[in-house]
């Protein structure tokens, strides 16, 4: 049997990227230490008024004003050496391809006298190392706690010790599989374009089940993928990669509501707080539904919008990431309906009624 | 029927034996406290008016009874003061006088009746005689008296009296009798005495042996002595109706104009006469022929009239901001490298002669500040009066009024409980104003108050300099040592990240951020 061709080895260059990143930057300061300067970089300003929307790239994006961290500060001398020192303990993960958490670099970092006053310091700095790099926490192997799962006929490759090359098929657990880092660091075996030919993902757990279970990846020919409310980053990556490496459409699954409507956005256009990361949002994915308009037309069950609900709405609606006609519409109508409906509401017409009716239709759309 | 009452004549000992509480001998342990300290000060004194620096030694000795309770004890006190001629020594002992002069000047005890009560408190706790020993020096021999106080008839009884040659020239007195005290219960206020007496008087030796034998020494900063103070008249604000009719009885004035003129400060010829007037009263009249109405009316007068000139201040003897400081820095083991460093602080202030109801006073104020000073207490007050340390009542005392009700501390860069300060407040009067008769705190006299106050701004300034001087090199050596904790750790870190070998080295920078100061980027 001919053993399918890795799709690239993105991951692999990606990790050497990263890792050129974080020397370049040891060897910026330990230069200027030799040539008796006090070590100094720019970096990004992540100040509100420096994170800008992008339509080019359709993300937020930081601006043009950048900050000097400089060892010759008094006041920046602690942060400065704690971000050499995040910089240090991330390149040793990232070459022992070891992982960690967040909670992990806070108490790392006390064997080094280097203590953290808090877990939050110890975030803002990863946030910082992100900025001066360019790459996220999860390049450097640094991740938060995993919820999403993925599911469907597509074969993965590991990258992580001791699974170097075990290939996994991810229809092979009924539950889906959960995207962790060793998830997150695999290759993807190139799929037949017969066999996977979109991504769909889903808010809800409930319905990615109902979804394996009426064997829509089949039906469909879907990798489905679950991203348990607001997806992590680690989740977006991959729906990019997937979008990207696969050449293959993304369509988006939410509640019909001011925040599952978000959840789409954040997938499409990112986050402002990921506003100095790039790689992480998918411009070109859909969202399918549930609309407002949906709410209309298929007379789904529904409840009243909340003022909380309204409010948010309200915000969203001045955001420049829903200028959209699609997002403009659908604010629009759910100012009017003052309704919201969760997914599952279609279950009134016959548990099978979205995978039957409702799906085949949201999935002929071209884009939002 | 009626009872016919008993009216018997008292002497003065005796008034003083049946009113010794007011004289602060209420228990054995307060007893042994006062005798110590009333004898100290009239050593003090003795040596003070001859302008000699003091050497006092004085020995509790435990002789009967717990030594945990009261029982009996010896004290011995040795002074190298002006000594007590011979003949002098019984009465000077041995009977309680009023003294017959009128004339003022500062001392710490008046006419010495605190010594005698002590003795008396002895000899009727104990039934002992007292041992008095004493040279006016150079070649006058040395008297050694052995004593008791007949209470009732107010007069000594010799015991034993003899004479020896004075070949070593020894002048000074030493006494030593027998007492009932409670000295495990006194001893701390003891202790904190002849410590405190040991800051306001740093040109005096103090030897003490306590009963269980411990040595403790307290040696002088200075031998300079401060001026001792002249005898002045009264001022006519400061008398009253029963020391006119004395003086009155005793002046060989022929008229009242004269009887002004030599018996008080500050008046002549002509004040006396323009007084008078205002008085009311002939300033022909003979001053024996004053009726009671009208020496009433003169005091009145005198009280009332306000062209006289202020008290003269030359009766007092304040120890000088030069003194303070010797005295405040020995005892608090303030060095004047420390002081030169930046690391302590001693600041004194001597205020001008003021006056408060006819008697000149003098406040003197010192501040110190360095981390050997508890913070416990916020604010460390040390008071004094007339060179004596006040122990009890503080917080009921007018420096107490002002140091923690008055003074905006914040001013002067202070946090209290925070910045270790010490304050030391010494008021100098002809006639200190108690506010009881027990002598141990000062009070709130409007004018006193207001030199305690203005003494320490004036003082607070430097202490304000010194602070913020500190705060300054505090906060350079934290920023210098932000710099030495983590410079090596950016160069560890950055050449471990670099894939580098060998560290840079920080020596340069460190050096620079010592040499350039506070200058820094964005």
């Amino acid at each position: 049997m001919v053993r399918k061709r890795k799709s690239k080895s993105v991951i692999k260059e990606r990790k050497e990227k990263v890792l050129s990143a974080l020397r370049n930057l040891g060897g910026q300061v330990h230069g200027q230490i030799l040539k008796g300067e006090f070590p100094s970089f720019r970096m990004p300003s992540r100040s509100i008024s420096n994170i800008l929307y992008d339509d080019k790239v359709r993300q937020y994006i930081l601006g043009k004003r950048t900050v000097k961290r400089s060892a010759r500060n008094v006041r920046h001398l602690r942060p400065f050496t704690q971000l050499l020192w995040t910089a240090m303990f991330v390149d040793e993960l990232t070459e022992q391809n070891k992982t960690s958490t967040l909670r992990d670099v806070f108490y790392s970092a006390q064997a080094y006298e280097m203590d953290f006053q808090d877990q939050q310091e110890s975030d803002s700095l990863i946030t910082d190392l992100e900025t001066v790099s360019a790459f996220s926490r999860e390049d450097f192997n640094v991740y938060p706690e995993e919820r999403s799962a993925i599911f469907g006929d597509l074969t993965v490759e590991y990258t992580i010790p001791g699974y170097e090359g075990r290939q996994l098929n991810l229809t092979s657990h009924p539950d889906g599989v959960m995207i962790g880092p060793a998830l997150t660091t695999a290759e993807f075996v190139r799929p037949d374009k017969k066999k996977v030919d979109k991504v769909i993902a889903i808010e809800k757990g409930g319905l990615f089940t109902r979804f394996i279970e009426e064997r829509v990846h089949q039906r469909f020919k879907a990798v489905l993928i679950h991203t348990a409310g607001q997806a992590p980053r680690a989740t977006r990556f991959l729906l990019r990669r997937l979008n990207q490496e696969l050449d293959v459409p993304v369509y988006i699954f939410t509640d019909g509501d001011p925040w599952g409507m978000h959840i789409a956005m954040v997938i499409i256009s990112g986050s402002a707080n990921a506003a100095h990361l790039r790689d992480l949002n998918t411009p070109d994915a859909i969202w399918g539904g549930v609309w407002a308009t949906d709410i209309v037309d298929y007379k789904l069950p529904s409840s009243q919008l909340t003022d909380l609900d309204i409010k948010r709405l309200n915000e969203l609606e001045k955001d420049p990431r829903y200028a959209g006609d699609l997002w403009k519409r659908e604010i629009e109508t759910f100012r009017k309906i003052r309704k919201k409906s969760e997914q599952e509401a279609f279950s009134r017409y016959g548990l099978t009624y979205i995978v039957d009716e409702y799906l085949p239709k949201k999935l002929k759309l071209k884009s939002n | 029927m009626t009872v016919a009452e008993v009216f018997q004549e008292i002497s003065a000992a005796d008034f003083f034996y049946r009113n010794r509480d007011i004289a602060g001998f209420t228990s054995p342990s307060r007893a042994v406290y006062s005798t110590i300290r009333e004898l100290i000060e009239n050593s003090l004194d003795a040596c003070e008016t001859i302008g000699v620096p003091p050497d006092i030694y004085f020995r509790i000795s435990h002789e009967a009874g717990p030594i945990d309770g009261p029982g009996t004890y010896t004290i011995r006190v040795e002074d190298n003061g002006i000594g007590i001629p011979g003949s002098v020594i019984p009465s000077a002992f041995g009977q309680v006088l009023y003294g017959s002069k009128y004339k003022l000047r500062q001392t710490r005890g008046t006419f010495g009746l605190g010594g005698k009560m002590a003795l008396l408190y002895g000899q009727i706790t104990t039934h002992s005689e007292a041992k008095i020993i004493s040279s006016t020096g150079l070649k006058n021999k040395i008297t050694e008296v052995a004593l008791r106080i007949d209470i009732q008839q107010n007069r000594p009884i010799v015991l034993k009296s003899k004479s020896h040659t004075n070949k070593r020239h020894w002048r000074g007195a030493i006494i030593e009798f027998k007492t009932e005290a409670d000295y495990s219960r006194a001893m701390s206020k003891i202790l904190e005495y002849v410590k405190q007496t040991a800051i306001i008087v740093p040109y005096a030796n103090i030897t003490f042996v306590d009963p269980r034998g411990r040595l403790y020494r307290f040696l002088r900063g200075t031998t300079k002595v401060p001026k001792a103070p002249t005898e002045t008249s009264p001022h006519p604000h400061g008398v009253d109706v029963e020391t006119v009719q004395r003086m009155l009885k005793l002046t060989n004035a022929k008229t009242l104009q004269k009887f002004l003129r030599k018996n008080f400060q500050r008046i002549g010829e002509t004040t006396a006469s323009k007084f008078l007037d205002y008085a009311g009263i002939g300033k022909k009249k003979t001053p024996r022929n004053l009726t009671p109405d009208d020496i009433v009316k003169l005091v009145n007068a005198m009280k009332n009239y306000e062209d006289f000139l202020s008290p003269d201040p030359s009766c007092l003897s304040p120890l000088g901001e030069e003194l303070l400081a010797t005295g405040i820095k020995k005892e608090l083991g303030i060095t004047d490298e420390s002081i030169q460093d930046g690391t302590a602080f001693v600041g004194t202030v001597q205020r001008k002669p003021s006056t408060y109801g006819g008697f000149p006073f003098i406040v003197e104020v010192g501040l110190a500040s360095f981390k050997g000073i508890s913070t416990e207490t916020r604010i460390l007050l040390f008071r004094f009066a007339n060179k004596i340390p006040l122990l009890f009542d503080e917080a009921s005392d007018v420096s107490w009024k002002v140091v923690n009700d008055q003074i905006d501390w914040r001013n002067y860069k202070v946090v209290p409980g925070e910045t270790p300060l010490a304050v030391f407040v010494h008021v100098c009067s002809t006639k200190i104003p108690y506010k009881t008769v027990g002598k141990e705190f000062i009070a709130d006299r409007p004018e006193v108050e207001h030199e305690i106050l203005n003494a320490i701004r004036e003082a607070g300034r430097d202490l304000r300099l010194f602070l913020s001087k500190r705060e300054h090199l505090a906060k350079e050596k934290r920023r210098l040592d932000v710099f030495e904790k983590y410079l090596p750790k950016v160069a560890q870190f950055s050449t471990k990240l670099a894939k580098q070998k060998k560290e840079p080295d920080i020596r340069p920078l460190l050096k620079s951020v010592i040499k350039y100061g506070a200058e820094e980027e964005e």
